[in-house]
């Protein structure tokens, strides 16, 4: 069967996902909604730091939770709105078998769906990010930041966060009591694994290494070395890595994960199909 | 011939309609066990990592503590966002909305029944919780009183799944809005009711206006009677708290009461029982 040209698929089933997560309301409440989650979130590191450092900002320890947590969020919307597309699709909408016999890549329309997540996040991040530099004296100087190294992780970063999000697709192509959980659980394990809101050596040292796997550990340190270039030496986690080791480590990390999400995916998509369960639904 | 059915009517049926809503929560929910284990599973990883924050900060110990109890919390308010409030909107969408309507009994029943059901049912989660988040960060408690720990605990959940009835007739009117905008109450309500740190924290209006919430004076009345040094940071005086939940109480449930016929005569006017609009 001939298919569509990818790039269609990709570009149209982005525009998809976008009116799916926009047009619920009119565009003042979603740019609240868009804006109050995200501040909310951080708000909550915020003050647990105020009400213990009694509002010492200019630590780095400060800069590491805030520019983690902020950046974090893609993951959670990345890897959660890929897998929620099979959901909605499936259970929601009941199309997802309109899109399987359509004559498109099923992975490359999920992963369109999910860089809508990615646009409204990015709007989420940025303005965490800004009122962290204007309230709380975020020592982000946007003349001095490392914007080829920036750039470069954090696109290896949402490609990375994409295919993992892949492999839980998959997963909830399997599952019919469980979707919300998948998305969430994973999202909540590479919280406390990735050193996103406090270094690795505060976790137990038998459960330590176990960060150490996660690509997502070296993505968010290096996002910080790019916004703020001392922080490297402030935290010996992975002060022995230059930003070209770990940006290897990262890519090597994602390769790896890349390819098991997309082996899981393939596996999981031929035992949907063996078993009957694209055009299913459960009603949850 | 067959014996005809007792038919019931009045407060039998009111009763009978509140034991058969809150059944399917109570049992049905112990029924898949992966929920049980994802529903304790998913607060003790936000408490883990907010625990970890602490330590990192170098925190005395009682606020793990806090965290803890929090996190247990959290299965509640969850609980009133996504099975009470949330609910007549799945209803809708499942078609057993209309089904609720034409049934004899109150739909004042039917959701009462659902906030028994939920709250017995969220209770189990949040006391395994909190056993295990006790367990693995070793917390301690030392409970100052069990009579007025016992009524703030009450005085919160009868309060807020008051509130959750409440809420639940104003989405009888949502469609899809109806998912975001609960998904919009969860960390919003983390930070003004102070789910993880005390709410003396925040300036005193503030910490009055989050007040409204019933977790945030429960939380603050609890962690007051079981932690040591929980008075130096508690809000308010925990009998005081007491009074202002127990008007809470009252407030949401006529509320609910009112709230409720009043949007299920806009519904059937309007025709939203039915709709399905994604």
């Amino acid at each position: 069967m001939q298919k569509s040209n990818p790039l269609t698929t990709f570009r149209t089933a982005t525009w998809l996902g976008w009116q799916i997560e926009s047009n619920w309301t009119d565009p003042l409440l979603f740019a609240i909604y868009s804006i109050v989650k995200p501040l909310a979130g951080a708000a909550i590191i915020v003050v647990m730091y105020s009400v213990i450092t009694q509002g010492a900002f200019s630590n780095p320890l400060f800069s590491y939770m805030y520019i983690g947590n902020s950046f974090y969020m893609y993951v959670a919307a990345v890897m959660t709105g890929i897998s929620w597309a099979v959901l909605d699709d499936r259970e929601h909408y009941k199309t997802l078998k309109y899109i399987y016999i359509a004559p498109v890549e099923v992975p490359v329309y999920l992963l369109g769906r999910g860089v809508a997540r990615f646009v409204t996040t990015s709007v989420g991040v940025i303005i965490t990010l800004a009122v962290g530099m204007l309230f709380f004296h975020l020592p982000v100087d946007l003349a001095t930041v490392n914007w080829p190294l920036f750039i470069l992780t954090l696109l290896i970063g949402v490609i990375m966060l994409a295919m993992i999000g892949l492999l839980l697709a998959g997963i909830t192509l399997l599952t019919a009591r469980h979707e919300g959980f998948i998305g969430d659980a994973a999202a909540g394990a590479l919280y406390i694994f990735s050193g996103a809101i406090f270094p690795l050596d505060i976790l137990p040292a038998a459960i330590r290494p176990i960060g150490y796997f996660m690509p997502t550990t070296y993505w968010l340190e290096l996002l910080r070395r790019a916004m703020v270039s001392n922080i490297a030496n402030t935290f010996p986690t992975l002060a022995q890595f230059d930003n070209l080791q770990l940006l290897g480590i990262l890519v090597l990390l994602s390769i790896v994960f890349g390819l098991l999400s997309f082996g899981v995916f393939r596996f999981c998509d031929y035992l949907a199909r063996e078993r009957g369960m694209i055009d299913r639904t459960s009603n949850y | 011939m067959p014996e005809a059915t007792v038919r019931l009517s009045g407060w039998r049926l009111f009763i009978s309609t509140v034991f058969a809503r809150a059944y399917p929560r109570l049992i049905g929910q112990q029924r898949e066990a992966s929920w049980l284990v994802f529903e304790v599973l998913l607060p003790l990883v936000s408490v883990s990592a907010y625990v970890f924050v602490y330590r990192a900060l170098k925190a005395p110990e009682e606020y793990v503590g806090f965290v803890v109890m929090g996190g247990a919390m959290t299965a509640f308010w969850l609980n009133v966002l996504w099975s009470m409030s949330s609910q007549l909107y799945w209803e809708k969408e499942t078609g057993n909305l209309a089904l609720y309507i034409m049934a004899p009994s109150s739909m004042t029943a039917i959701l009462l029944g659902m906030a028994l059901g939920g709250m017995l049912a969220t209770a189990l989660r949040a006391l395994v919780i909190i056993v295990v988040g006790s367990w693995m960060f070793n917390v301690h408690y030392v409970v100052l009183d069990f009579v007025q720990l016992f009524a703030v605990f009450m005085l919160s959940m009868t309060a807020l799944y008051g509130m959750g009835m409440m809420t639940s007739s104003l989405f009888l009117l949502l469609s899809r809005e109806a998912w975001h905008i609960a998904n919009l109450a969860q960390e919003p309500v983390y930070l003004a009711s102070g789910f993880y740190f005390p709410i003396k924290s925040f300036p005193f209006w503030i910490a009055a206006a989050a007040s409204v919430i019933p977790l945030t004076l429960g939380l603050d009345g609890m962690r007051q009677l079981i932690f040591p040094s929980g008075a130096a940071l508690g809000f308010l005086d925990v009998r005081l708290e007491i009074g202002i939940l127990i008007l809470l109480s009252a407030l949401f449930l006529v509320g609910a009461r009112v709230l409720l016929d009043y949007m299920e005569k806009l519904a059937i006017r309007e025709g939203r029982l039915t709709e399905s609009r994604r």
